[in-house]
Parts: structure tokens; C-alpha cells; sequence
């Protein structure tokens, strides 16, 4: 009796997870190249900008905010990168005046813009009182704004080999761009496990009130939760110029979205203080993996738009059931 | 339809790691004013919330007007005829008192295919329904112009014009003055002879014995008797609710105050309506209690020591010299703890385990190179506290949602007592705790005081500061109006202090 409940409870928790593996199944014994080595490779490469921008939003999930202007930061991050590294012989360079610098210094300089601009979500949510949903959204029109003044609203291209290596390159089995993701993934592990700031995200998350009550600084424990997903965003758009081997400003465009669908699959809650860096993993293996199938189901990329907004909205109502079940 | 108007039979109803409603059981006569009497925590709001539909019950049955019925929520009960005056109001201060008294049954009118609210009538009934019980209020004015008690009548008010068969007041009278209670006592006469049943609530004796035609009695959910009120008196009330002798409500208290710790001058708050030129010491050792009606500013008076709310002036002097408290990390660092009033809105984070909720203010204690949580050290924390205060609880991973009231009191009182706090302020430490663990909280709070720490005290139970205090600080509408010797303080004296502005 109790055992048939579990599997019941245990369906119903992860849902939306099994169902894209019974889809991921079907689709790799009805089509040929699904389960090969390039498919998988490409896989772990779609992830890694992908987790990266997960990881940075989670902050703000469990906290109860949110942050929609992820997709458009990535897309600053990417035509600032682009800016920066394209090369110095190429003819339709847009700082023609620039000195050639490396991949490295690039991605600090945009990590510190990114960061700034993500302080910035994190004051107006913390000291203003903005609902995090408008804070964001006004904020993500004003970075779209901002790339498209910068960059003339042309597309770049002309990339140095150095930083377009970043996303072609391999260690092994691992592409360069993945290594990135993994070091990342670790940090914030360590950031939500072991470290003070960490327990604070997740009591202001369970309870503001309390946390605050208990001397947590919540105001900058939130700057500091919005300025670090800035920079996420940065390290995740350097890479996406990488591997597109260009940028616009439409790049990034949905992306926090998809983020935030990635976290709330793999157990961020919408209801705040619970989530955990292996579930975001999992959440955005899930998600690709379910564009993947898609794709090679031939399914057209209109319909794919809708099967994504629809599990998006099915995981987070899967999620607030089980805080519904219990009163 | 047989004797009764309403009978529940056996109700079981269970939260997360409570069981808060064992077989309780109430019957209730047409024309009738009956009490339901229990100690906080012993089920009788929940029983009032299944039949007034807002939880549903597990196991049971209730019977209304002969018929076997299931209650599917508050607008079906409404339907039936049963309402209910909640404890905690739930205003819509910025609508008018007539929109407050409508809100979800509006009167309509039609035009053409459309229905829209028809303001005129809503607003004639109001007025109707407000003469009925004796309020002269301008129906039309804003619900938050009115002061909490003032409120209070509305809601009744509000109840009364659903022409409801059953009514259920719950502690009608705890933010009310003395002449506000006789007005309401009016009303409730009036209605039994309309032949409305009514369940009322409240903890206070006289109030119960003189309007009440029966008492029933829980205790910790379960149901203890019923009596006819001429055949009981105080003490045997007391006696069933507690389900032990007075005298051992409380345990002997040895702690001895010492010198002065804390002294507060002409504290202010920036809020007008708020605390103003509060002064008071507390000594080493000592238990303080504060006494005082709902609204009487205590719980925002300690929060603005806490530094939780501004104050425009006041000093306060703590261990002889000047403390500024700008915000709770001030406090907190200088050694003041608060358990908050309400447990779930400021207290607890629920989602989160007991281990995580006992360290969370003391987290720098356990920074190795002031950045890695030292894991294993929390881990030995929380084990001596669970094991110290007896916390019941499977793990220290166990979210600490899923344990009772007072488990989750200890802990938080646990996560204070990791700062080693001198002065430890609890606004109302055993609200929504059952007996047995009342008691322990008491043992607690008296062992603190032992070992020197400075206990303040706020409590709506007159007998919770009576048992428990040295002295007892009693406040009126943000302001101190008398400290009274424990000894000394009895019902009379409290009330005639904290009623002194009304």
C-alpha cells in the first residue's frame, strides 16, 4: 500500500522529468543518429551557456524573486564580447581604435558591466521594494535599448580564433565550453552549501520576515543574489558569442525562460528557499533534451515554441501543488 | 430536526505532524449562546473552521438541522445559514464599511444583460443592518477609519446580516473595552431570542458564565464535556481545560533579580498612533511580563528595541550605557534576542531544516577563514539544543514545518540561545501551544531567568503573567499606564491599567 503511494508521489514530484525521458526514448528508437557521440557532444555544448544563465537566476528564484532580464543581458554580454574581440585586421570592426587584447581580459571587462547592471536589479528589488517581476522586466527592455545603441543595431562577426576556440575546442570528450559550465556549477555548490551567504539565500527564500528578524542583512544578501547572476550572464553570453560565432542584438533572446523553466524542472521552487545546484542540472538537461527531441522529430520550430511555454507553465503549477497539498 | 440545531460527531482532523482535532465533538441548541472553552492550541478555532468550511474535516460527521452535510466552504456555509466572526479579522480597510459588510454576496441590479453592483442598496442595508446592532456608523466611510474594535463590531454586524441560524464568535471580545462588551452583549442577547444559535469563544470566565448557556470543554483537541454554565464556576472550568490543578500550571520560579540591565527612556515611535514616552528598567535575572489589550502597541514597543521599527526619540541604556539600535543586527549583536508574536510569519523558515533554522543567527560563530560554514560544528549546535530542550524531532534535517507548535518554539528559541542573548525579549512564547509543551516553555523561560538572563515577557494570558512575571508592565494604546508587582497583579488590576485609555 505504501509502497504504490510513493510511486504515485514520486511520478507526480518529477512528472514533467519522466515524461521528456519516455519522449527522449521514443525519440531515439524511431530516429537513427539520436544516440550518437556528436549528438551528445552537441547536447553538453547547448547546456553549458544554458546551466551557467540557470545558475544565476536561481538566486533569485529562491528568494522568491526573479529576473527576466537574463535573456537580453546574455545578448548585451555577447555583442560586448563581440565588440571586444573581433578581429584586429577585419574590415567592418566596430572599435576600430582598440588594441588587440586577450579573450581573458575581455570577459573580466564584461563581468564587471554585467555585474554593475545586476547590482543595480538587486537595489531596485531590495531598497526600492520593486516586485522582482517588474524590476526585471522594465530592466530587460533597457538593456535591449542600451545593445542596440552600442552596437548601431548591426550584427558582428570577425571573431579572434583565440576566443572562438572557447566554444570548438576539446579536452578530451569535454568541449572547452562545458569546462567553463563545471567550474561554475562547482562554485555555486560551494556557494549554497557551504558558505554564509548561501543559508542567508535560503532563509530570506523560506522567510523573509524571519530571516530578517534573525539579523540576516537582507538587502545585501539580495544586491549581492542579483549582482552575481549579472555576472553569470556576462560568463554565459561571452560564451554564446563564442559559439555562434557572432552576435546581435537578438542574441540571447527567451533565454530566461528557458532558465527559469530549467530551474523550476529540476526543483527550484516558485515558492522560494528550496533548490539545489545538482536539480538545475538536471532541469536544463531535461529541457535541451526535449528541443533535441523535438527537432528531430521534425516537429516545426512554431509548435516547438509552444510544447516549451507549455512545460514551463506545467512545471511550476507541478511545483505549487505541493505546497497547495499540504494545507 | 430533533433537540439540536447542529451536532458534530467525532471529528478528526490532522495537519502536518499534529493531529488537531481528536473525535472532538459539540452539539448546539436552537435559541442558544454556547461556549467553547479550551486553552490555546486545543482545537476549538480549527473545529470552527470546519464547520465553517475553511478546512475539511478527515474523519466525523455534521449534522445540521437533521440533515448529514459536508461544508465545501466559507460561501456555502455562509449559505446554510452559519457564520462566523474570525479571531484575526481579515478587513478590507480602503472599501467602505457597507462593501466590507457585502463583500462577495454584493446586491445587484440589472441592466439590460448586465448585473452591476447596485451601490444604493448596499448601502441602505448597510445602514439597516447597522442600526439592527446598535452601530451609528456612516455606512459609506472607509472600514480603516474605524479603530480595531470598532472593526470588530463590523464584522459582527456583517455576520448578523447574513440572517444566519448559527453564529460563531470567536474571542468576539479581546480587543473590546468594557462598555464595547456590553453593547456586543446586547447583541447576542438579542439574537438568542431571535432564535439564533450562537458558539462563542473567548477565554474569559466572567464573560463565559454570564452569557453562556452551556459550556463545552476541549482539551488538545479532544473533546472533555459538556455542562449547563449555572452548574460550573471558574475554578472548575480551569480545572477541565487544564486537566491538572492550578498550581502546577506554572513551575516554581527560583531566579532572583539582580542589578538593572536595561533601561528604557521616553522611547517613541515615529508612528503617532504607535508607542510614545515609554520608560522602564529590567533587572538581571528577572521575568517582565507586559500586559495589555490587542493594540496596546506591546508587540511594536519591542520591536522597535529590536530595531525592527524607527523610533523618533528615547534612549535606551543597557548595561549602563547608550545602545543604538538602528536595525535587529545592533540588538542582536549586543546581546538581545526576540522570539517573535507570530511564529509562522516571522519565526520560522519553513521550508528549511531544524539544523538550518537553529544556526541562522549565528552563523559567523561557525565561519572558518571567515568564509566556509564549519558544517560539523552546526551539526554538534543543534544536537546539544535538541537534546537540552527536548525538541522532538525524527532528524536535524526534518523541515521544521513538519513539527508541532511548541517543538517549533524550542527551536527558535534554540537559535537565540546560540548568541548567548542577555536580554531575551518573547512576545507571546506559548501562543498556539498545547499544554504539555506550555509547561516545558515555562520551565525554559524560568531556567533562563535563573542563570541571570533578563526575560521580557509579552502575554495576552493574564494567568500566563501572573504566574510567571516579577513585575508586569501593562500598556494602554501605545502607552505605559502602570507596573504592577507580580504579587500584587491580579485580573482587576491588570484590566482597570490596560483598559485606562478606552
Amino acid at each position: 500500500m505504501t509502497k504504490k503511494f510513493d510511486i504515485k508521489k514520486f511520478l507526480s514530484n518529477n512528472a514533467i522529468i519522466v515524461l521528456i525521458i519516455v519522449l527522449a526514448l521514443f525519440t531515439g528508437f524511431s530516429s537513427k543518429n539520436f544516440f550518437t557521440a556528436t549528438n551528445f557532444k552537441n547536447l553538453i555544448t547547448n547546456m553549458a551557456p544554458r546551466f551557467i544563465i540557470a545558475c544565476g537566476v536561481s538566486g533569485c528564484l529562491i528568494t522568491k524573486g526573479t529576473d527576466l532580464s537574463a535573456g537580453r543581458a546574455v545578448g548585451l554580454a555577447a555583442c560586448l564580447s563581440a565588440m571586444l574581440l573581433q578581429k584586429v585586421d577585419y574590415s567592418a570592426r566596430m572599435l576600430k581604435w582598440l588594441p588587440d587584447i586577450p579573450w581573458m581580459f575581455a570577459i573580466i571587462v564584461v563581468a564587471i558591466i554585467m555585474g554593475c547592471i545586476g547590482a543595480v536589479n538587486g537595489v531596485i528589488v531590495s531598497k526600492l521594494k520593486v516586485p522582482p517581476f517588474i524590476a526585471t522586466l522594465g530592466m530587460q527592455t533597457i538593456i535591449y535599448g542600451i545593445c542596440q545603441i552600442i552596437t548601431n543595431n548591426q550584427p558582428m562577426g570577425g571573431f579572434k580564433t583565440s576566443y572562438l576556440r572557447l566554444a570548438s575546442g576539446y579536452v578530451g570528450f569535454f568541449p572547452y565550453i562545458a569546462i567553463f559550465a563545471i567550474i561554475i556549477g562547482a562554485y555555486f555548490w560551494f556557494l549554497y552549501n557551504k558558505t554564509r551567504h548561501g543559508k542567508y539565500m535560503y532563509a530570506i527564500g523560506g522567510n523573509e520576515n524571519a530571516a530578517s528578524v534573525a539579523g540576516v542583512n537582507v538587502t545585501s544578501t539580495l544586491i549581492r543574489i542579483y549582482m552575481l547572476a549579472g555576472i553569470m550572464y556576462g560568463v554565459a553570453g561571452f560564451l554564446v558569442g563564442a559559439k555562434a560565432g557572432g552576435a546581435s542584438t537578438a542574441t540571447g533572446y527567451g533565454y530566461e525562460l528557458e532558465a527559469i523553466a530549467a530551474c523550476t524542472i529540476g526543483g527550484v521552487s516558485a515558492n522560494g528557499g528550496v533548490g539545489k545546484v545538482f536539480g538545475i542540472l538536471t532541469g536544463v538537461l531535461v529541457f535541451e533534451i526535449l528541443k533535441i527531441c523535438l527537432q528531430f522529430l521534425g516537429v516545426d520550430p512554431a509548435y516547438t515554441y509552444i510544447a516549451q511555454g507549455l512545460v514551463i507553465i506545467v512545471a511550476v503549477a507541478l511545483d505549487l501543488r505541493k505546497y497547495l497539498a499540504k494545507k | 430536526m430533533g433537540e439540536y440545531r447542529l451536532e458534530m460527531k467525532d471529528i478528526v482532523k490532522s495537519f502536518p505532524g499534529v493531529k488537531a482535532l481528536d473525535h472532538a465533538q459539540l452539539k448546539l441548541r436552537p435559541g442558544t449562546v454556547h461556549a467553547l472553552m479550551g486553552e490555546n492550541g486545543a482545537g476549538k478555532s480549527t473545529l470552527m473552521k470546519c464547520l465553517f468550511g475553511i478546512y475539511h474535516i478527515d474523519e466525523g460527521e455534521i449534522i445540521y438541522e437533521g440533515q448529514n452535510i459536508h461544508i465545501q466552504g466559507p460561501l456555502d456555509a455562509l449559505h446554510k445559514g452559519i457564520a462566523m466572526v474570525h479571531q484575526e479579522l481579515q478587513p478590507i480597510p480602503e472599501r467602505s464599511i457597507a462593501e466590507n459588510i457585502f463583500v462577495g454576496r454584493y446586491p445587484t441590479k440589472k441592466i439590460g444583460p448586465i448585473s452591476i453592483i447596485d451601490h444604493k442598496k448596499m448601502n441602505e442595508d448597510a445602514e439597516k443592518v447597522l442600526k439592527e446592532v446598535h452601530l451609528k456608523f456612516d455606512a459609506k466611510a472607509k472600514l480603516g477609519s474605524l479603530s480595531v474594535s470598532q472593526m470588530q463590531l463590523v464584522e459582527i454586524a456583517k455576520a448578523v446580516s447574513a440572517d444566519c441560524k448559527v453564529l460563531i464568535l470567536d474571542e468576539p471580545t479581546s480587543s473590546l473595552t468594557q462598555s464595547e462588551v456590553e453593547a456586543l452583549f446586547v447583541i447576542v442577547n438579542e439574537l438568542r431570542r431571535k432564535n439564533v444559535s450562537i458558539i462563542y469563544i473567548s477565554h474569559k470566565m466572567d464573560e463565559i458564565l454570564r452569557i453562556s448557556d452551556e459550556v463545552t470543554i476541549m482539551r488538545d483537541g479532544q473533546y472533555i464535556g459538556t455542562w449547563d454554565s449555572k452548574e460550573l464556576t471558574t475554578d472548575m472550568i480551569i480545572t477541565k481545560m487544564v486537566g491538572r490543578e492550578l498550581s502546577n500550571l506554572f513551575p516554581k520560579r527560583n531566579n532572583v533579580p539582580g542589578d538593572v540591565v536595561l533601561e528604557v527612556q521616553d522611547f517613541t515611535s515615529i508612528n503617532p498612533k504607535s508607542f510614545r514616552n515609554i520608560s522602564f528598567k529590567v533587572k538581571k535575572g528577572e521575568i517582565f511580563g507586559i500586559a495589555g489589550l490587542v493594540g496596546a502597541q506591546r508587540t511594536e514597543l519591542m520591536e522597535g528595541l529590536f530595531g525592527l521599527r524607527a523610533h523618533s526619540h528615547g534612549k535606551i541604556i543597557y548595561k549602563g550605557s547608550l545602545l543604538n539600535v538602528n536595525r535587529p543586527q545592533d540588538a542582536i549583536r549586543h546581546g538581545i534576542a526576540l522570539l517573535t508574536e507570530d511564529r509562522r510569519a516571522s519565526g520560522i523558515m519553513g521550508v528549511l531544516s531544524v539544523a538550518d533554522n537553529v544556526s541562522i543567527a549565528s552563523l559567523d560563530q561557525y565561519l572558518v577563514l571567515k568564509c566556509v560554514l564549519d558544517n560539523k560544528k552546526i551539526e554538534s549546535l543543534v544536537k546539544e539544543n535538541v537534546d537540552k530542550m527536548s525538541i522532538k524531532t525524527p532528524s536535524s534535517k526534518t523541515l521544521i514545518q513538519s513539527l508541532s507548535g511548541g517543538n517549533q518554539q524550542k527551536v527558535l528559541i534554540a537559535r537565540w540561545l546560540a548568541n548567548s542573548p542577555d536580554v531575551f525579549i518573547m512576545d507571546e512564547p506559548t501562543r498556539g501551544i498545547d499544554v504539555g509543551a506550555k509547561y516545558e516553555i515555562y520551565c525554559i523561560i524560568e531556567e533562563l531567568a535563573r542563570s541571570g538572563k533578563s526575560i521580557i515577557m509579552i502575554s495576552s494570558e493574564m494567568s500566563e503573567l501572573m504566574g510567571m512575571s516579577d513585575r508586569i508592565m501593562v500598556m494602554c494604546d501605545g502607552r505605559m499606564t502602570g507596573i504592577i508587582d507580580g504579587e500584587k497583579a491580579n485580573q482587576e488590576n491588570i484590566m482597570a491599567l490596560a483598559t485606562q485609555f478606552k
